[in-house]
C-alpha cells in the first residue's frame, strides 16, 4: 500500500481527480488513523487501564470531586459564606463534621463549594493552555524554518520562568481575581503544550502516509489536523492530566497568597490562606482543604500514570523500571 | 549558546510588562489615589512612559548594564538596593530546599533501585507519589503544626538560618525529593543491568565501590538536568513559601509589588528571578563535563 502510495506521488497531478472519485483521499486519513491504532487500539487501552488497580481507584476518586463539584451545593448541609453558622473555631463534632473556621462557617460546607472552583479553574486554565499551545505546537512542528524559529524563542522565554513565576508575572499585568488566575495559570502551562506538540509534529511528519496525504492533495490544514494530531493524542492526553494537577497547585498556590480570590468565596487555597492565622488554636481548617488538595493530585497523577501504561504499550518496558 | 537570546528575550518580557497592563498604567497604579493630571504627567515622566517605545526600551537596556532598575514607586527607594537586601535569604532557603531534596531524593532513589520490586522500593515510590501530589504550602502548615506547636522543636516562622530554616526547607524539598527519587531510581535500575557492572562485580568489587564508584556516576547525568531545571522552579515555589513562614525574601517583594501594583520593583525581581533561571542551567551545562568528560563545548 506504501509503496503504491509512493508511485500515485510521482504522476499524482494525473490522478488527482481519480482519488477525489474513488475516495482514496478517505482511505489515507484512515491509514494514519490505524497508525493511531483506531478503535481495536483504544478498546486494548481500556483493559490495559483497567488492570491498573491504583489507577482504577484514582478513576473512582475523581468521579466523587467530580459529582462533588456539581453537587457541591446541594451536598453542602450549611452556608458556605455566612458568617456565625456555628459558634468560632469549633473542633470538628456532629453538627460540624470538619469543624468550623475562625468566622464560625462550616468548613466542610466550604471545603464542598471549593471543589467546584478548584476543579474549574483548573480545567479552565488547561483549556487556555492547550488553545494557545497545540495550535502554536502545531504552526512551529509543521510550518518548520522561521515560524518555527519565531515560535521556539517565544516558547524559550516563556520557559526561562519557573511555572509558578510566570502565573505571577500574567497576574501583575492583568491583576488579581479568580478569572485572572485561571487566564494565569493556562499562560504557564503553554510551554508545555506546545514543545510537546511540536516535537511530536516533527517526528511524525517523517512518516509516510504524511508524504502519501500531501501527494493525495489533502491541504496543509487537513493534513496537520487529521493526520499529524491523532499521532500526538496519546502524549496530549498524558500530558493534559499531568497539567491538570499542575494547574490545581499553582492555582491553589496564587489564592493562598491572597493574589486570587477574594474572601468570602469558597476555594482551598485561599481558605488555607485564611487558616494559616489561627494555625496555633484551630488545626482542622488548615487541614481538610489541603487534604482535598493532596487527594485530587494524587488520583488525578496516578490517573495519568495509568493513561501512560495503557495507551503507549511501548513504554511497558520504561514503565516497568519507573513503576 | 542559547542563553544569551533568552537572555534578551527576559529583557524584553521584564521591559514590556508595564506596558502590557490593559489600560493606563499610571492610572492603574495610582488607582484610589485620586491624583490630579499633572501627578499623573509627573509620574509618567518619572518612569519615562512619556518617551517613544523603543527609547525607553533603549533607556532601560543602559539601566540594566549600569545596575540601575529603576525606583519603586511606593518606597521612593532604589529597586536594586530592595532586591539586593533579600535576595540573600531566597537563595539561603532554595539552597538549602535543594540540599534537602538532593539528600532525601537520593537515599529513596538509591534505597529502591537497590531492591526494585521489594517492599523497600514500594514504600520509597508511594511516598514519592504522595509528597510530589502535596502542595509545598499545604506540607509547610502540616510542618508548622506538628514540630513547632505541638512538639516545640523548631520556631513557626521566622528570618535567618539555622533552626529557622529547617522548616521552610523541609516544606520545599520534599516536594522535589520525590522527583529526584524516581529519576534516581530509574536511571539506577537502568544502569545496574549494564556489562561494565557486571565487570566490576566479577573482578571482585565491593558492593559499595561498585555502586557509587560505577553505577551511581553514570546514572547522575539525567539526574543532574533534572536538579538544574528544579532549581530555577524551587526559587518559584520559595515565593509561596517565604509568605507562609514570614520571611522576608525576593518572593515576598514580588508578591507585595504586585498587590502595590509598584511595576518598577515587579520588573526588577522578575528580571533577576529570570537571570537566575537561565544562570542555573548554564551552570549545569558546566557540570555536564565534570561528571562526563564524553560531553565537549567547543
Amino acid at each position: 500500500m506504501v509503496s503504491a502510495l509512493l508511485c500515485i506521488r510521482l504522476s499524482y497531478r494525473k490522478l488527482e481527480k481519480m482519488f477525489f472519485k474513488s475516495g482514496m483521499k478517505k482511505k489515507i486519513d484512515e491509514m494514519s488513523q490505524s497508525h493511531s491504532r483506531g478503535w481495536q487500539g483504544v478498546k486494548d487501552s481500556l483493559v490495559r487501564f483497567g488492570q491498573n488497580r491504583a489507577a482504577l481507584v484514582s478513576s473512582f476518586v475523581l468521579l466523587i470531586f467530580i459529582v462533588i463539584a456539581i453537587f457541591g451545593p446541594t451536598l453542602a448541609p450549611h452556608d458556605p459564606i455566612k458568617i456565625g453558622i456555628g459558634p468560632r473555631l469549633t473542633p470538628p463534632n456532629k453538627d460540624f463534621l470538619l469543624g468550623t473556621d475562625q468566622f464560625g462557617r462550616d468548613v466542610l460546607s466550604r471545603v464542598l463549594y471549593g471543589t467546584r472552583l478548584t476543579l474549574q479553574a483548573s480545567i479552565i486554565a488547561v483549556v487556555v493552555a492547550a488553545g494557545i499551545g497545540i495550535p502554536l505546537g502545531l504552526i512551529a512542528g509543521y510550518a518548520g524554518k522561521w515560524t518555527d524559529n519565531i515560535i521556539s524563542r517565544f516558547i524559550d522565554i516563556l520557559l526561562s520562568f519557573p511555572g509558578i513565576l510566570l502565573a505571577l508575572i500574567v497576574v501583575a499585568i492583568l491583576g488579581t481575581g479568580l478569572g485572572k488566575v485561571q487566564i494565569a495559570v493556562g499562560v504557564s502551562l503553554i510551554p508545555a503544550y506546545a514543545r510537546l506538540v511540536r516535537g511530536s509534529v516533527l517526528s511524525a511528519k517523517e512518516n509516510v502516509y504524511v508524504e502519501a496525504a500531501r501527494a493525495g492533495g489533502c491541504s496543509t490544514f487537513r493534513i496537520a489536523t487529521r493526520h499529524i494530531l491523532p499521532n500526538v493524542f496519546v502524549p496530549l492526553l498524558v500530558l493534559t492530566t499531568t497539567a491538570i494537577g499542575w494547574a490545581i497547585i499553582i492555582a491553589t498556590s496564587i489564592n493562598f497568597i491572597g493574589l486570587g480570590v477574594q474572601p468570602p468565596t469558597p476555594e482551598w487555597g485561599a481558605d488555607l490562606g485564611a487558616a494559616r492565622s489561627y494555625l496555633g488554636v484551630a488545626w482542622w481548617p488548615a487541614t481538610f482543604p489541603g487534604l482535598a488538595i493532596l487527594i485530587t493530585i494524587l488520583s488525578i497523577n496516578l490517573i495519568g500514570d495509568g493513561l501512560q501504561n495503557a495507551l503507549d504499550p511501548r513504554l511497558k518496558h520504561r514503565a516497568v523500571i519507573e513503576k | 549558546m542559547l542563553a544569551i537570546p533568552t537572555l534578551i528575550g527576559v529583557l524584553v518580557a521584564s521591559f514590556l510588562i508595564i506596558h502590557l497592563v490593559p489600560g493606563d498604567p499610571v492610572e492603574v497604579m495610582m488607582f484610589g489615589a485620586n491624583p490630579t493630571p499633572e501627578q499623573v504627567a509627573q509620574m509618567r515622566e518619572q518612569l519615562g512612559l512619556d518617551q517613544p517605545l523603543y527609547r525607553q526600551f533603549g533607556s532601560y537596556l543602559w539601566g540594566v548594564a549600569r545596575g540601575d532598575l529603576g525606583k519603586s514607586i511606593q518606597r521612593q527607594t532604589p529597586v536594586t538596593s530592595e532586591i539586593k537586601q533579600r535576595i540573600k535569604p531566597t537563595f539561603q532557603l532554595t539552597f538549602a530546599g535543594m540540599g534537602i531534596a538532593i539528600v532525601f531524593g537520593f537515599s529513596m532513589g538509591i534505597l529502591a533501585a537497590l531492591r526494585p520490586n521489594s517492599w523497600v522500593d514500594s514504600l520509597a515510590m508511594g511516598a514519592a507519589n504522595v509528597t510530589v501530589a502535596i502542595p509545598a504550602f499545604w506540607l509547610g502548615i502540616l510542618l508548622i503544626l506538628l514540630f513547632a506547636l505541638n512538639l516545640g522543636w523548631f520556631p513557626a516562622t521566622g528570618q535567618g538560618g539555622g533552626k529557622r530554616l529547617v522548616l521552610p526547607a523541609l516544606s520545599l524539598g520534599i516536594g522535589y525529593s520525590a522527583i529526584i527519587a524516581r529519576l534516581v531510581r530509574s536511571n539506577l535500575i537502568q544502569v545496574l543491568e549494564k556489562e561494565y557492572i557486571l565487570t566490576a562485580r566479577s573482578k571482585g568489587l565491593v558492593e559499595r565501590v561498585v555502586l557509587f564508584r560505577h553505577a551511581l556516576k553514570n546514572a547522575l547525568i539525567p539526574v543532574i538536568t533534572m536538579i538544574g531545571l528544579q532549581f530555577g522552579n524551587m526559587m518559584g515555589s520559595a515565593v509561596i513559601i517565604e509568605i507562609l513562614f514570614a520571611r522576608i525574601g525576593l518572593g515576598r517583594l514580588l508578591v507585595l509589588s504586585i498587590l502595590q501594583r509598584d511595576y518598577p520593583l515587579i520588573q526588577g525581581v522578575i528580571l533577576v528571578f529570570g537571570i537566575i533561571y537561565i544562570f542555573s542551567n548554564l551552570i549545569i551545562d558546566v557540570l555536564y563535563s565534570f561528571v562526563d568528560p564524553r560531553i565537549h563545548y567547543a
